[in-house]
């Protein structure tokens, strides 16, 4: 499987996805610079974390209009599979490629831990690896983590099964404890959570390989 | 022609940094402030002759990108 990785000016999660895909799952990657205009034929583009463009005016704001993010939105209208780790899920929704919007957390203050998620649906290519119910623990690391989205998007979240990781114990205060959300298609998706940082047994935690090892057994069907 | 835009969070969207600076008012013995929400400023120096086509403009600017409508609104004043 080909993962596109997406550079933009101040990401620093970048080569975290890079070497994960690479070097632990053994798959095809590809660094994407920001004025790219073509995704090299990948099978899922990542949005890596970082602090694009230094989250000036808001976290993913500049990003969105970077040229590769034109090519991301026709790939994602196609079906294609993207995913928003941390920065990358802040880009996403500022894209209006997920719904909801991503907040100064509750405390005011930038929260770096491992935190306990639980997998709410995994019938999606993210989380068919995970079962459902299983609780996972990684890294978080923000400033700007605090999910929110109004009264009828959240219904409409919780009906179509678009919430795929609450938190267990919320460290930035996001509405209904949402992790991370899912678009409508089911091709799209956000997390705050860097299941990158937790995808080997030499760094403590492999939890977060879960989410990758759903993308291959996905695209493998 | 100079644009101010003021942008805040909507009502009803929590304000963490704007509860914080009430908390400190209110710590410094100004009681009377119920609330206070934090927004940003930004002034845009234009080219532009004609005032309601550059209101026009500007507000365009900020529904595309200095405004996120899902949980901000914006005011625009030329001068």
């Amino acid at each position: 499987m080909k993962f596109g990785v997406v550079v933009f000016p101040g990401s620093n999660c970048d080569h975290d996805a890079y070497h994960v895909i690479r070097h632990v799952l053994g798959q095809s990657a590809v660094f994407l610079w920001h004025k790219d205009r073509q995704l090299q034929h990948c099978d899922a583009v990542i949005l890596p974390g970082g602090f694009a463009f230094g989250d000036y005016l808001r976290c993913g704001a500049i990003a969105r209009f970077s040229p590769v993010m034109e090519e991301v939105a026709r790939f994602a209208h196609r079906g294609g599979t993207v995913l928003g780790i941390c920065n990358g899920f802040q880009v996403l929704t500022e894209a209006g490629l997920l719904p909801g919007a991503l907040l100064q957390n509750a405390s005011c203050k930038f929260v770096c831990r491992e935190v306990t998620v639980e997998v709410e649906n995994e019938q999606t290519p993210f989380t068919c690896a995970l079962s459902k119910g299983q609780r996972v623990r990684m890294p978080v690391a923000h400033g700007d983590g605090n999910y929110f989205i109004d009264d009828e998007g959240l219904r409409r979240l919780e009906g179509e099964g678009q919430i795929l990781l609450r938190y267990i114990d919320n460290p930035n205060g996001s509405r209904a404890n949402i992790a991370g959300i899912i678009n409508s298609a089911g091709n799209v998706f956000g997390l705050m959570p860097h299941p990158e940082r937790a995808s080997e047994s030499i760094l403590g935690n492999e939890d977060g390989r879960g989410i990758f090892e759903s993308l291959l057994r996905s695209h493998a069907q | 022609m100079i644009a101010r835009v003021v942008v805040t969070l909507k009502p009803g969207v929590l304000d963490p940094a704007g509860k914080a600076v009430q908390d400190g008012l209110q710590s410094l013995g100004y009681a009377e402030v119920q609330q206070v929400r934090l927004g940003k400023y930004l002034e845009l120096t234009l080219e532009a002759s004609d005032r309601s086509a550059a209101r026009a403009r500007v507000e365009e600017m900020c529904r595309k990108l200095l405004a996120n409508t899902v949980v901000e609104t914006f005011r625009v004043e030329l001068e």
